[in-house]
């Protein structure tokens, strides 16, 4: 399997996107920006299916459109009162202009199809390489502000009055946030990027009660649902996409069987 | 020497003017409670002292070197909060680049942890801890930096009265190195009992001075 050339894209793409997912997962499930996520994968339709009419690579679009939108919609929906409205609205607005692109656009199905559902196994090595750059961006400037994030996601109180300057934490956590939901749908699609941006974090946090212990255990769920499905999705001709979904539900429902039988009977 | 220092304080929200006037010192190693019925300001006080709220008139003034410790009335920890009580402490270590905590941070968050008698349950999630646990989590977090100023805001206002009584006798222990404390609160028992100062907030005005003066509760007489 290894010996073709696009499963070795396949398995080294998606390692990079394991592991910014698991440490922006954590982080996103800490700050409850799950809802937020999933729009930002629907702005990131309508800019794969802006760049497939304008002619450019599907990411340059999603990254466009998801780092103007990101901070935007993050403003907007921080009144919780109505958030789910904002959300509703901005989602409805550019899935409608994701089926416009790609309506003006010659060649719907298939792009609407890889757009939607990824379409790991057809990435190239110069797209390899533009993923592995993007993933170092977001982990270096991740870790620069660890300390702060983790202060502002899990004690937001507490980190406002030692003078963590929540709104600057904020829009660089959304922006990285854009970027790793781009990164994200070369292999899961737009549709699915919660799946590994939410999922595997949200599960981890049921195991362990460290920070630090979180990140590697999200990681370590993204990459054995990224690579066991990329594995079943070669052996039986199956969509990817489809395994990683049902691996990460599997290892969801785990974790809370795990939560309400063992640690509570404890 | 004044760990804070305030006059003529002015805080209005739009038109509703909420502390007016109001001027007080507190010294290195005061317990000065702030205390007064619900409504009077004393949370925007606060709010006011940790720059949250901007004052329309007067003087915060705090030293430069000081640092202050806050424990909050409410806060967001339910039984789903994932940290447990060490890494919820150790969250106050400071804006450092390097992500984790290196061996002197890492003592220090033990040695809180030691004082406030939380060792034995620092790796149990915060969530599942008990309200007074909780609180000690809390002005663990607080005192991480050695402040020289801890307000607490109604800390006290869950616990029952026995909880109340260990968390303040945990609190003046730490006194001994010169913390000064700022207890805001309605409980009249635990201000005559704790405090050194008091500054009573009223709504057409303000009182201060030693506890001995601080005048009867009339729900007392």
């Amino acid at each position: 399997m290894l010996t073709l050339a696009f499963m070795r894209h396949a398995f080294i793409a998606s390692a990079f996107i394991a592991v910014v997912s698991g440490i922006i997962g954590v982080f996103v499930v800490a700050r409850q920006l799950s809802f937020l996520t999933h729009t930002l994968s629907e702005i990131g339709f309508a800019g794969a299916s802006f760049a497939v009419f304008a002619g450019w690579p599907a990411l340059d679009g999603m990254i466009l459109f998801t780092m103007l939108s990101s901070v935007l919609v993050g403003q907007m929906s921080i009144k919780e009162s109505r958030r789910e409205a904002v959300i509703s609205a901005v989602s409805a607005l550019f899935i409608g202009l994701g089926i416009l692109f790609l309506s003006l656009s010659s060649q719907t199905a298939s792009s609407a199809t890889s757009i939607l559902f990824g379409s790991v196994v057809g990435i190239s090595i110069n797209e390899v390489h533009q993923l592995i750059v993007l993933s170092i961006v977001v982990l270096l400037i991740t870790l620069a502000i660890y300390r702060q994030l983790k202060f502002s996601s899990f004690d937001p109180i507490g980190a406002r009055v030692v003078g963590i300057n929540e709104t600057l934490i904020s829009v660089i956590f959304l922006l990285l946030l854009a970027l790793s939901v781009s990164v994200a749908a070369q292999i899961v699609g737009s549709l699915l990027i919660f799946i590994l941006l939410t999922l595997p974090a949200a599960s981890a946090k049921y195991f362990t009660h460290g920070v630090a212990k979180m990140v590697v255990l999200a990681i370590l769920f993204s990459l054995l649902g990224t690579w066991l499905g990329l594995l079943l999705g070669y052996l039986t001709n199956w969509p990817v996409s489809f395994f990683i979904a049902v691996i990460e539900v599997v290892i969801y429902v785990v974790a809370l069987i795990y939560q309400n039988y063992f640690v509570e009977a404890n | 020497m004044a760990v804070i220092s305030v006059e003529d304080l002015n805080v209005a929200y739009g038109n509703h003017q909420v502390i007016t006037d109001l001027s007080f010192t507190v010294n290195e190693g005061d317990f000065m409670v702030v205390i007064g019925e619900n409504g009077v300001g004393k949370t925007t006080l606060v709010r006011a002292l940790l720059g949250l709220l901007k004052p329309r008139s007067g003087e915060i003034d705090i030293p430069a070197n000081t640092k202050i410790g806050y424990v909050p009335q409410f806060r967001n920890i339910d039984e789903e909060y994932p940290l447990s009580i060490r890494d919820f402490v150790s969250l106050n270590s400071g804006k450092g680049i390097i992500p984790w905590l290196n061996k002197r941070e890492r003592a220090r968050v033990d040695r809180m942890i030691r004082m406030t008698d939380l060792t034995a349950i620092a790796d149990r999630p915060l969530g599942l801890a008990s309200g007074g646990e909780k609180q000690r989590a809390y002005l663990a977090q607080a005192l991480l930096q050695s402040p020289q100023l801890l307000i607490l805001d109604e800390s006290t206002a869950s616990l029952d009265n026995e909880m109340k009584y260990e968390l303040l006798d945990l609190v003046t222990r730490f006194q001994q190195d010169n913390l000064s404390v700022m207890f805001i609160t309605h409980d009249w028992d635990l201000a005559r009992h704790f405090g050194t100062r008091f500054l009573q907030m009223k709504p057409n005005g303000y009182n201060e001075g030693p506890i001995n003066e601080l005048p009867e509760h009339e729900e007392e007489e």
